[in-house]
């Protein structure tokens, strides 16, 4: 009974590895080569290392099986969010057939900032009013100076 | 048991690593090698508990959480001094 949860675990895992190395083979863009395989990648990982801890009946090899499952899925989405903000960072092409870039103009390349865009729109609207004031002040003062 | 890990399972992981391998090599940006490198290490992570189930040996699976720790680490240094580089 147990071979045969292990035997089905273990297969699916190795499928779902392979299905993420033909994805980081055909995708034709980093960004979803980068979202096809940080996801397959730890699930094909993950149902390999929980047929182990099935496997080994000591309670420090099961642990230790777990442990590495639960670091795994806490530190991919991590790693894969900070690669494809250093990628976007430094203009990796998108690909062609690309609709909509929400990011496009958001990021601050002077101090590595992301702004929403209501943060963006009141900038903006601050810059406005200060130019507006700055106008007017320039207007008054002519005939004091006189 | 092992019979079927060592004839089924562990060529479906080669013909994966050999397929990453592939776009390591020829990846047309660098974050491109990066990924391949990360998703390289990560399936490494089950090829060793894969390799501890076929020869009974409970004793890999400390390289398994080595490799995860590496993989992360490996990952982070890269984008860190990528995006303080920029481009070139």
């Amino acid at each position: 009974m147990t071979d045969i949860i292990i035997a089905i675990i273990s297969t699916i895992g190795a499928c779902v590895i392979l299905v993420a190395s033909i994805g980081i083979w055909r995708m034709p863009d980093f960004y979803l080569r980068l979202s096809v395989t940080v996801k397959a990648a730890t699930l094909g990982s993950g149902l390999l290392l929980l047929s182990a801890a099935i496997y080994f009946p000591q309670t420090s090899v099961t642990t230790k099986a777990i442990a590495t499952i639960f670091f795994l899925i806490l530190t991919a989405p991590v790693s894969g969010h900070m690669i494809g903000r250093a990628a976007y960072f430094i203009g990796t092409p998108l690909w062609k057939g690309t609709i909509r870039d929400d990011l496009k103009g958001m990021y601050d390349y002077e101090n590595h900032r992301l702004r929403s865009r209501n943060e963006r729109e009141k900038e903006e609207n601050e810059v406005k009013v200060n130019q507006s004031k700055e106008g007017n002040s320039s207007s008054e003062p002519p005939p004091s100076t006189i | 048991m092992s019979l079927y890990f060592d004839y089924v399972i562990l060529p479906i992981l080669a013909v994966s690593l050999f397929i990453m391998l592939i776009r390591l090599f020829k990846g047309p940006e660098v974050v491109d090698r990066v990924v391949a490198l990360d998703l390289l290490i990560t399936s490494g992570v089950g090829v060793v508990a894969v390799y501890s189930i076929s020869t009974d040996q409970n004793t890999f699976m400390d390289v398994g959480l080595i490799l995860a720790l590496i993989a992360f680490l490996g990952t982070i240094a890269f984008s860190y001094y990528i995006e303080k580089k920029g481009k070139e």
